[in-house]
């Protein structure tokens, strides 16, 4: 994990310098120099040092302990390591009360320094991995969070930016694994409604009358079982956002109550006479073609226009090939602090793997092929063999297929399988499969088949 | 000194599973004397390697009795070329008599065959390894040295394995 932190060794010795960065690299850290003050805060003005070396005595105006203060300014929690060569306790002092984290005096004894680089790396590594977890756990993704190079995905996230704070509805399309729910939570945490709720419905995974009831709530009595009175989710996400995915699925019962709320701002709790207000803003999402829908008959014209007001498209993975290398990587790391490995590097012949593969699955599909990888390598780099499964993957396709099926007796046939290869554990045979849990439910519905 | 030497060559031989070639000696580094430290400045010695090391071989270890140092350290066992051609490695602390004990031929040979394959490692782009056990791993004292392996552990092999076929 050391690669990713990088060290600034800041003397006007060029000897100095050098030596020092050249051990510290053999430790496995990228290091950089700067030969004086000046040169030392452009430099942090564009890294983020993990720690920075300062000699105390620089000729040329800004001795160390001012290099440090500057330094200080830029980057608050910098970790800055005083190198004195005459140890008075003055100096010290001085140097430890305008921040330093450490001083040694030099010439200093090697498990002195390795002990401190890595005591201080120690911390940087759990405060990270505190971030990280912290994130995970919150799911408070910003739009800025979001890994991608790719124009069409800047479009997109620029739009994200631009409507973040608006009330408005917003429709998200996007094959399944492409990211629709981060999407709509980067909606979200980027805009005024960041402070209130955020709350997440799989319209897909539940039947029609659960999904009313957990929608909108229900008074004591209004059903059996019904001991109490609930809130729906559209109450509880009140100033903040509800995220209805899977919207393609809805029962036309729900499209005309969804229809109402989004037109009114109002509803009943299931079994109630209350009119309940509600300032939700409405994001929704589906893999389905509205359009398409709307005019087979199947979804209201009338719902289809209140929920298009914003409309959000996410390439598929095969139309964004140019952020493969950047995504595997961001995988890669976080999956290293999860999985707690080391952080594997791609070798060449994989990284051509990855940018020739399909990717039917996406994003999603392809951090499940990183975790798989990294789960059964053994070595430090990820080489062509580790994804050889991918291949199989796809050269498998079509060779098995019998003749007379339908394209759903496929799909049957596929699902069936991967739940009695997982026992029945739906979310793996979702992973497997590369779609979304909710996509699986709603096929498992429509195709009646056995869940164990 | 010679036979220290042969010796040395033999077990990083078996140790690594390379191909060895013993070239001739260098005069002593005096021109790297810090008189003040007593000790030989690493870099200077380096430079000076560099400037005379001979062509033809893929990697080149130069071999000192001298004490070496850096100026922010008390000293170093050794240096090298990151991802590069040339190494240094000192015995002066290698040595029991450094420490007041009696001489031990096979122990400086042992640790000198561990230095001599770590600083090889990092010609070969290798950074320090986590595993103790591996001759990767960093050592700031003679006691991490004698309680390594000779060898690399199967990832810095397949690392080293890797940088020999680039």
């Amino acid at each position: 994990m050391k690669a990713n932190w990088e060290i600034l060794v800041v003397d006007d010795e060029e000897v100095m310098c050098e030596s020092l960065a050249a051990w510290l690299r053999e430790d496995g850290y990228s290091v950089e120099t700067a030969r004086d003050g000046r040169e030392a805060m452009e430099k942090a003005r564009k890294h983020d040092y993990a720690i920075s070396f300062i000699d105390l005595k620089m000729p040329g105006g800004m001795d160390g302990i001012e290099t440090m203060i500057e330094i200080r300014k830029i980057r608050p929690d910098a970790s800055i390591i005083i190198i004195t060569a005459y140890a008075t306790v003055d100096t010290a002092i001085a140097a430890m009360k305008e921040g330093a984290q450490e001083y040694i005096v030099k010439p200093c004894n090697p498990a002195e320094i390795s002990l401190l680089v890595s005591r201080i790396i120690k911390v940087k590594n759990l405060q990270r991995e505190n971030l990280i977890l912290r994130k995970k756990l919150t799911k408070h993704y910003h739009y800025r969070d979001i890994v991608s190079k790719n124009a069409k995905m800047h479009e997109l996230l620029d739009l994200v930016s631009q409507i973040s704070s608006l009330r408005s509805t917003v429709l998200i399309r996007g094959d399944s694994g492409t990211g629709k729910e981060l999407i709509a939570r980067a909606i979200h945490y980027s805009g005024d409604r960041a402070s209130k709720p955020f709350i997440a419905v799989s319209c897909a995974a539940l039947a029609e009358n659960l999904l009313e009831s957990e929608l909108f709530g229900y008074e004591k009595g209004a059903f059996t079982g019904a001991n109490g009175q609930r809130k729906g989710k559209f109450e509880i996400a009140d100033g903040g956002t509800i995220f209805l995915d899977e919207i393609g699925d809805i029962s036309g019962k729900l499209q005309a109550d969804l229809l109402r709320v989004l037109q009114e701002r109002t509803f009943y709790r299931l079994g109630g006479n209350e009119e309940i207000q509600v300032d939700a803003r409405v994001i929704a999402a589906t893999h389905k073609d509205l359009q398409q829908a709307v005019h087979e008959g199947t979804f209201r014209e009338d719902l289809y226009y209140r929920l298009n007001v914003i409309e959000l498209r996410i390439p598929p993975l095969r139309e964004r090939r140019d952020d493969l290398p950047l995504l595997a990587e961001h995988f890669s790391e976080k999956l290293a602090h999860e999985l707690n490995r080391d952080v594997k590097r791609f070798s060449e012949g994989a990284m051509r793997l990855l940018m020739d593969y399909d990717w039917p699955g996406n994003v999603r599909e392809l951090e499940n092929a990183i975790e798989r990888a990294m789960v059964t390598s053994k070595d430090s780099v990820l080489t062509e063999d580790d994804f050889r499964f991918l291949q199989a993957k796809q050269e498998s396709r079509g060779a098995w297929i019998p003749p007379n099926l339908t394209l759903q007796d496929i799909e049957k046939e596929a699902i069936t399988a991967a739940i009695r290869r997982t026992g029945g554990n739906i979310k793996e045979a979702a992973a497997a499969l590369g779609i979304d849990r909710s996509t699986i439910y709603d096929k498992i519905k429509r195709y009646e088949i056995a869940r164990a | 000194m010679d036979e220290d030497l042969a010796a040395i060559e033999v077990g990083v031989a078996q140790a690594l599973d390379l191909e060895t070639r013993r070239l001739h000696s260098l005069p002593d580094p005096e021109f790297a004397l810090d008189p003040k430290r007593a000790q030989y400045s690493s870099v200077e010695v380096m430079r000076a390697f560099a400037a005379t090391a001979p062509t033809g071989t893929s990697k080149i270890v130069g071999i000192t009795n001298r004490d070496l140092f850096i100026p922010v350290l008390t000293f170093v066992f050794g240096q090298a070329q990151l991802g590069g051609r040339l190494a240094l490695v000192s015995l002066a602390r290698l040595r029991q008599e450094f420490y007041s004990l009696p001489a031990d031929h096979s122990v400086l040979v042992a640790r000198a065959v561990k230095e001599v394959a770590h600083e090889l490692g990092h010609t070969f782009g290798l950074a320090h390894c986590p595993d103790r056990r591996c001759v990767m791993s960093v050592s700031t004292d003679v006691r991490q040295v004698d309680g390594k392996r000779p060898t690399y552990c199967a990832t810095c092999a397949s690392m080293v394995r890797e940088s020999e076929q680039q």
